[in-house]
């Protein structure tokens, strides 16, 4: 019945090489000897090298690590609320506003968010630089972690729940003991999806940001507009080595609990039957 | 007293993440539009602030006097802008239809996979979205400059002998977003596709439907949900793109992402720069609230 068509085969391979040519390209030329990015003269690691050197660059690098990781932290834990208050509370006042403001930012243009929280954090006398752009990092990202946490809640036996606050379970208690293990991969996973968001974003970070907070991201824009270095190629390599070491790490892990908690379930189910 | 505190716990789930987002996310356009209604001025901040809460009601009744419709007047009046709308709204356009055309065979070969290799092939469509946009657009000036990486091909094995001009055009604008854009497009069509009950289509066969016709009449209708999600996902953003059309396009392309920028950026005009944001927000407020009714129900439909 189901077959893989030479079409359907051929779509696939098309589609993926398209999407990693271009990246595959950029991380060959990051090795090349020569300054010019389109001709290869040999293989070198002396950009890799020069790195080292460029204090502006590291500081950035800095920045844009601090701020990830406290939004995404933040973000995790808002956007986790966010996403119980959309599935456990089918009603309460104001709901469809809240849903709303939790689907928009995944769509709303950059140079809008960016805009308006600048000229919030002007309006309420906030010193822009490190803490604004944090705070704005939180409020974009926050949105993607409670789709994702969402989308697991929704798959997710509410009996066992019941069963906990039945047998007399404070909520609080229930949500540490129950929700949070069974959800826990979701959650993790919006961590690591806030995170490089928070490690990606050009505009907003432009917008929101003050004198001496530089995020990398904007530090590699202002050296691309003046052109195409091996420079920039090797710091972008590195970028995408963390992030796909990270995402590797993380599917192993989902990967092995998943394994786990089926063995538990198997082996309960074996035990009552 | 513990089913008190509950009844708190409960309440504080819905009113932390409600109050952050009313405050960082709603209240902020309010003051976007507040600020579009204020006259520029040489100063830091570079408007005239149109009310504040501390003259109390007699004190907004008092300013609302100053509001001015000169930044909208001044919208209007310049061609630049009107064009600028325009051209975004083509471009995304353009460019959604692009990664519909290429993104759906890609879901639908995906959902036709074997059963096994799919969580694999799911991980590499997502896995470029979670290297920088930057970077990815940034990856494509090599590839499409005239001395790029894609003409030094292309004169190699001898198709074209002058280099294509690509890079600093709209075309190259439509690649940027075709690549940024397709993961966005081919998650949804691939979950509509995978969902699907394949025995739809055998029986359409059974009843004497070509391959073809069955795609056009079961699969493809069935698929809808997916496809619009997937469209909105790319639509709505590229209209207000900046870094694509910054770094890929030429100084002729108008996208209204750009105008906003460089009027905040170089001009310092905030006023202005608000009400461009504010035209463009209602422009995208019937696809962002077709967005959020159609990602509701699909979680409706899910729960």
């Amino acid at each position: 019945m189901e077959r893989w068509s030479r079409f359907n085969i051929a779509s696939v391979v098309l589609g993926f090489g398209f999407l990693y040519l271009p990246i595959v390209l950029l991380v060959i030329f990051s090795f090349n000897e020569s300054k010019l990015v389109t001709v290869w003269a040999g293989f070198s690691t002396k950009w890799y090298s020069q790195l080292w050197h460029n204090q502006g660059l590291l500081d950035a690098a800095w920045v844009t690590i601090r701020v990830g990781l406290l939004s995404a932290t933040c973000a995790t834990v808002l956007g986790t609320l966010a996403a119980l208050a959309l599935v456990r509370y089918s009603r309460f006042r104001g709901r469809v506003l809240f849903s709303g403001m939790v689907y928009a930012p995944l769509v709303m243009p950059e140079v809008i968010t960016g805009l308006s929280l600048l000229l919030l954090f002007v309006a309420i006398g906030l010193d822009r630089g490190f803490w604004t752009i944090t705070l704005a990092h939180i409020t974009f990202t926050m949105c993607f972690v409670a789709v994702v946490v969402q989308s697991r809640l929704l798959s997710f036996d509410q009996s066992i729940e019941e069963a906990a606050l039945d047998l007399g379970a404070t909520p609080v208690r229930t949500f540490f003991a129950i929700t949070l293990p069974v959800i826990a991969p979701a959650v993790f996973s919006g961590w690591v999806l806030a995170f490089t968001l928070s490690l990606d974003d050009l505009v907003i970070s432009s917008f929101t940001t003050g004198p001496g907070a530089t995020t990398l991201p904007m530090k590699i824009y202002s050296q691309v507009r003046l052109g195409v270095t091996p420079e920039i190629n090797a710091i972008c390599t590195i970028m995408i080595g963390i992030v796909a070491l990270g995402v590797v790490v993380a599917s192993i892990l989902t990967k092995r609990r998943e394994a786990r908690r089926e063995k538990d379930e198997r082996a309960a189910f074996a035990a009552i039957g | 007293m513990a089913k008190l505190a509950s009844a708190l716990v409960n309440r504080l789930v819905i009113i932390v993440p409600y109050a952050w987002l009313l405050f960082f996310f709603l209240i902020p356009f309010f003051i976007v539009f507040r600020i579009s209604l204020s006259q520029t001025t040489v100063a830091m901040p570079p408007y005239t602030p149109v009310f504040d809460l501390a003259g109390g009601l007699a004190g907004i009744l008092e300013k609302a006097r100053e509001f001015s419709v000169d930044n909208y007047v001044w919208l209007t009046e310049d061609a630049l802008y009107f064009n600028a709308y325009v051209s975004s709204l083509i471009i995304a356009a353009i460019s959604t239809f692009l990664t519909l055309l290429i993104g759906y065979p890609i879901a639908y070969g995906m959902a036709k996979a074997p059963r096994a290799i799919r969580p694999t092939l799911l991980m590499l469509v997502i896995l470029p979205f979670w290297t920088s946009f930057l970077i990815r657009v940034y990856a494509w000036i090599a590839i499409l400059k005239p001395e790029g990486l894609l003409n030094q091909f292309l004169m190699t094995i001898g198709i074209i002998d002058q280099p294509l001009i690509i890079l600093n055009t709209n075309s190259a604008i439509y690649i940027g977003i075709v690549y940024s854009y397709l993961p966005f497009m081919v998650l949804p069509i691939y979950s509509a596709l995978e969902k699907m009950d394949h025995s739809l289509i055998e029986a359409a066969q059974d009843l004497g439907c070509t391959q073809v016709s069955a795609f056009w009449r079961v699969t493809f209708p069935l698929s809808l949900p997916g496809v619009v999600a997937g469209c909105l996902l790319v639509f709505i953003p590229a209209v207000g793109e900046f870094v694509i059309p910054d770094l890929l396009g030429g100084s002729e392309t108008l996208m209204i992402g750009k105008t906003l920028w460089n009027e905040f950026n170089a001009n310092r005009d905030w006023p202005v720069s608000s009400a461009v944001a504010t035209v463009l927000l209602l422009i995208l407020v019937i696809p962002i609230v077709y967005f959020q009714n159609v990602q509701a129900k699909a979680d409706g439909e899910r729960g």
